[in-house]
């Protein structure tokens, strides 16, 4: 007996880097967001840390340059630990 | 751009190099009392000299190779020309007028008789060379995007900075150097090479650099700016030479030697060889020499115009010296540890300071730097008189130099410095009022800095007191060893003594050791008891008594003068005569290192209990008062403050030495003595081992042994026998452990922590082990074998380095050989190791010397930058904290 064909979408098995286990959580934040950030640390975006617009861990946010990324990630030290990152092209 | 306008701005430029180097022409005569002009520097810019510039700021062009005449005068138109600066003194300058040092000297020319390629610019040509049209010397960008790629540059350059931008140009040229057709003139682009170091070939054929130039040439000014290069600041043609400005002689003068012989510097004599080369090569294309010799020569004169800038090119032999050492030219002037940066203006020299052999003295404070007379005489410290300190001092300028305390030196108020000797000292102290100032000699409790090199932390320098001493070397407590990682082995180190007010109270507020008890990484008491004083603190807290007499001479040897504390009986125990330093209120407790930290409440009789500055229960070891883990230190100085947790510290430290200095302390051979009834379990166990290999070696030939997953039959048996091996080894350490004396001093010494571990008492008394090179049994030597002596394919724990000896009863001669091929191996492995990772924190030091964290907790470089939002993502000052955390626990119970 020959066992049946199954078509799966490439789309579906393909590996996922940010669905991974030791990927932090990658979200977007929104405009009004992004500004209390900016206007907490009194920065622009020129003094952010950035994140190239093709990373993987940014392949279902849909971010634009400009975009601010909030990073939540594990800490040895502090438990759970906030990192903001801003989208470039460059 | 207008032609009219680079014109304008070459002038303007030139105008400014000509005031730079001539600044003094425009009043020659008033050189001695010229006025300072004071003004901002605006903007700079750096570029690349035009052959223009290079004729106009030159005084003199250079023709002939010979430097001086029959009468020893410099010639015209020579290397030496005096138009370029004066080195002689006496002489005033032809150009600007004045005299030796104070003309900075005038730049000459020579004419290149055929262009020559720069080779610091080499590989800019090539990238240039490949992204423009070979034809029509366009950009190989489509002129509908050329636009687009200027704004986008632009943008980028001020959304994050030129580093940026910089880096998308790279970008750019990287995509473009692949393009084969040009968008502009439909041209075929050709494979362009370079032939290291300066020869470039296009499809085989060679380009010389007229060829070149005439390329870059064509490239439009506009295309030029997408490449970062701005015109009228820099032309891609100017990076190959047809003029080569000749530095002044004042970079490079030459030496008169004793018999009077004149000994030129490096760069004058490459430069000779350049002159000489260009003359040659001048003279056989005016006489229309074959191209064969014409080219030959142009390749020489490149060979010498490349070494003249660098003389270290890879695939250039250096030129060199008639002695055959090679010439030291422009690169090797500026460059690496020896260069002008590193050596000149980033390394510095300094007066006040000492340097000797340093040896240890517990005696001293921790505080406290012990400095030899000898140094104490030389180093001063000045002194301002007042009308209160008046006779305070004279007493010094009585001494004079050689007396100690004495002085060196009186300044009077208008700043002139007066030496005193035996003959002017009734002079001085005549003179000597309110206002003067007096350098005297070195004191107890003078501030200094001391200093062990590498300095890679700031505890590498700290604050000290003087304390004049007879002997010839710096004293420390070697306490104090750790923070500057310092040992006696013939260790020295620096003495600096701050000379101005401001300076020794900086200093002393941040810089004495006291203020640096707690390490800032990881926030435990970084100096503390080591080796000895940890012994002595054990045994004497273990289980001494002593008579009460013994007890106030043991502490007062030690520096306590009050004895209250000490419980009125005729009979003291350690933990009573401990107990003395500690404040009345102080609680602690904790683990000490025999402890059983498995347990949820430790119930051994060692675990530390300190209630009411008083010892409960447990024993003084590594685990309290060592460095790098000292908690009991760390609560010490969190409770009561630096000065007393210092003050404290001494006197610890001091009581384990002084109890030891008591009782005697001695390791000796008999140590390590077992019972009969050892040895044989010991010999028991290994005998077992090697049965076991045996059987696994003849399970491995029957090919009857089970395969571990992953790994081959052969790497199986490996894997078998090193666990065997192990377990022999571990086992014989257990029975050593067992059989052990407790009280022999090197069983006292493994225990408390001060020295030595379980594991080298076992190499001592009973089984060294194996030895292991790369994780791996020893497989080395023969084919087959490891040594000749030993059957071919003999897996035999023998065989592969496992020393089933004791270092006491001494190892086989094959054994021995084993044992010093791992020695050996680690012996390299950290030669080889130190000075990378010294060279890699180095680069990680300068990497991060301008972060900072700032007032809203965020970590920031030079440019307001965020590396961290968080400082540590925890915001936690580790050198306030114990261990990297805070004991919330304590704080609560405290408030
Ligand atoms: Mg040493
Ligand atoms: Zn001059
Ligand atoms: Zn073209
Ligand atoms: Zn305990």
């Amino acid at each position: 007996m020959l066992g049946e064909v199954i078509i799966q979408k490439m789309k579906k098995i393909k590996f996922k880097v940010d669905k991974h286990i030791l990927t932090p959580k990658h979200s977007k934040l929104s405009e009004k967001e992004k500004a209390q950030l900016f206007e907490k640390y009194h920065v622009t975006s020129k003094e952010m840390p950035k994140i190239l617009r093709t990373d993987a861990s940014l392949r279902e946010l849909d971010a634009k340059p400009g975009d601010t990324i909030k990073i939540t990630r594990k800490s040895p030290t502090a438990g759970e630990s906030l990192f903001y990152r801003v989208v470039t092209d460059v | 751009m207008a032609d009219e306008e680079t014109k304008q701005i070459e002038e303007q430029e030139l105008d400014a190099v000509k005031q730079a180097i001539e600044g003094k022409e425009a009043k020659p005569e008033r050189i001695e009392e010229e006025q300072h002009i004071y003004k901002q520097v605006k903007s700079i810019v750096f570029s690349v000299l035009s052959p223009k510039m290079i004729k106009k700021m030159a005084s003199a062009k250079i023709v002939t190779p010979e430097l001086y005449d029959k009468e020893g005068y410099p010639v015209d138109g020579g290397l030496m020309d005096i138009r370029l600066g004066v080195i002689d003194p006496g002489l005033r300058c032809k150009i600007c007028g004045s005299k030796l040092k104070e003309c900075i000297g005038h730049f000459g020319y020579i004419e290149l008789a055929r262009a020559i390629i720069h080779i610091k610019f080499v590989n800019i040509i090539m990238t240039i060379l490949k992204c423009t049209c070979r034809e029509c010397g366009r950009i190989l960008i489509p002129d509908n995007k050329i636009p687009k790629t200027r704004e986008l540059l632009d943008q980028i350059e001020k959304e994050s900075g030129i580093e940026d931008r910089r880096q998308k140009v790279k970008e750019i040229i990287t995509s473009l150097k692949t393009a084969n057709k040009c968008p502009n003139c439909k041209a075929k682009q050709r494979k362009l090479s370079l032939e290291k170091p300066t020869t470039f070939i296009e499809d085989d054929k060679r380009l010389s650099p007229i060829e070149v130039r005439a390329r870059l040439e064509k490239i439009p000014d506009n295309d030029c700016e997408i490449f970062g290069l701005k015109v009228p600041f820099v032309r891609p043609e100017w990076m190959v030479l047809t003029v080569l400005p000749i530095p002044p002689v004042t970079m490079r003068p030459s030496i008169t030697l004793e018999s009077g012989e004149r000994s030129e510097d490096d760069l004058t004599h490459k430069m000779g060889d350049i002159v000489r080369i260009n003359q040659r090569l001048f003279e056989n294309i005016n006489a229309g020499a074959p191209e064969i010799i014409v080219e030959d020569l142009w390749d020489l004169l490149q060979y010498h115009v490349t070494t003249f800038f660098d003389n270290n090119i890879a695939q250039l032999p250096p030129a060199r010296h008639r002695s055959g050492q090679p010439l030291k030219t422009l690169t090797e002037r500026i460059k690496s540890k020896e260069g002008r940066i590193r050596h000149n203006l980033a390394g510095k020299r300094t007066n006040f300071s000492a340097r000797t052999v340093i040896s240890p003295d517990p005696m001293l404070e921790l505080f406290e730097v012990g400095v030899p007379f000898t140094i104490a005489n030389k180093l001063t410290v000045p002194e301002k008189v007042n009308e209160w300190n008046t006779q305070y001092l004279k007493k010094f300028v009585e001494n004079g130099p050689e007396k100690y305390p004495g002085a060196n030196y009186i300044i009077r108020p208008d700043g002139k410095k007066k030496k005193i000797t035996e003959e002017t000292k009734e002079a001085s102290l005549e003179e000597l009022q309110p206002g003067y100032v007096v350098e005297r000699h070195l004191m107890d409790g003078d501030v200094a800095i001391f200093n062990r090199q590498p300095s890679l932390h700031r505890m590498s320098m700290m604050c000290h007191r003087v304390k004049v001493l007879p002997g010839k070397t710096l004293r420390l407590n070697p306490a104090v060893c750790t923070p500057y990682n310092a040992d006696f082995d013939g260790d020295e180190m620096n003495l600096h003594i701050p000379q101005t007010e401001e300076a020794r109270a900086e200093a002393e507020i941040l810089m004495e050791v006291q203020t640096q008890l707690i390490s800032l990484r990881y926030g435990l008491s970084i100096i503390g008891c080591t080796q000895d004083a940890i012994s002595g603190n054990y045994m004497l807290t273990k289980d001494a008594e002593m008579k009460r007499e013994d007890a106030i001479d043991l502490l007062s040897a030690v520096g306590l003068t009050e004895f209250s504390k000490l419980p009125r009986k005729s009979v003291i125990s350690g933990k009573e005569v401990f107990s003395a330093l500690l404040p009345e209120d102080f609680e602690f407790e904790g683990h000490s290192r025999s402890c059983d930290r498995s347990k949820d409440k430790c119930d051994k009789e060692t675990h530390v209990v300190i209630k009411g500055g008083k010892i409960i229960s447990g024993v003084m070891d590594r685990n309290s008062l060592g460095e790098e883990s000292g908690l009991m230190l760390r609560n010490i100085h969190q409770k009561y403050g630096k000065d007393t947790s210092i003050d404290m510290l001494g006197k610890i430290f001091r009581l384990g030495i002084e109890y030891l200095l008591r009782v005697g302390f001695t390791s000796a051979l008999a140590d390590t003595d077992m019972p009969e009834s050892a040895k044989a379990k010991i010999r028991d166990d290994l005998d077992i081992a090697r049965k076991e290999v045996d059987s696994l070696i003849a399970q491995f030939r029957e090919g009857k042994l089970e395969t571990f997953p992953g790994k081959t039959t052969q790497e199986t048996l490996e894997l078998r026998i090193l666990e065997v091996l192990n377990k022999a080894r571990n086992e014989t350490g257990k029975t050593v452990a067992q059989f052990a004396d407790k009280r022999t001093h090197t069983m006292i010494m493994a225990e408390s922590g001060a020295r030595g571990n379980l594991l080298n008492l076992a190499q001592m008394a009973a089984c060294v082990g194996q030895q292991a090179m790369r994780g791996k049994r020893i497989d080395k030597g023969f084919e087959g074998r490891t040594l000749s002596h030993f059957k071919k394919d003999d897996f035999g724990s023998e065989a592969h380095g496992f020393i089933a000896n004791g270092f006491k009863t001494g190892l086989t001669p094959a054994e021995f050989f084993f044992g010093s091929m791992t020695g050996r191996d680690s012996l390299m492995d950290t030669a080889l190791r130190t000075p990378k990772s010294g060279y890699l924190y180095r680069r990680l030091a300068n990497a991060m010397q301008d972060l900072k964290v700032e007032y809203d907790h965020t970590v920031r470089d030079a440019s307001s930058k965020i590396i961290q939002f968080q400082y540590g993502e925890d915001s936690i000052d580790v050198s306030k904290s114990e261990n990297g955390a805070i004991n919330v626990k304590r704080i609560i119970n405290t408030t």
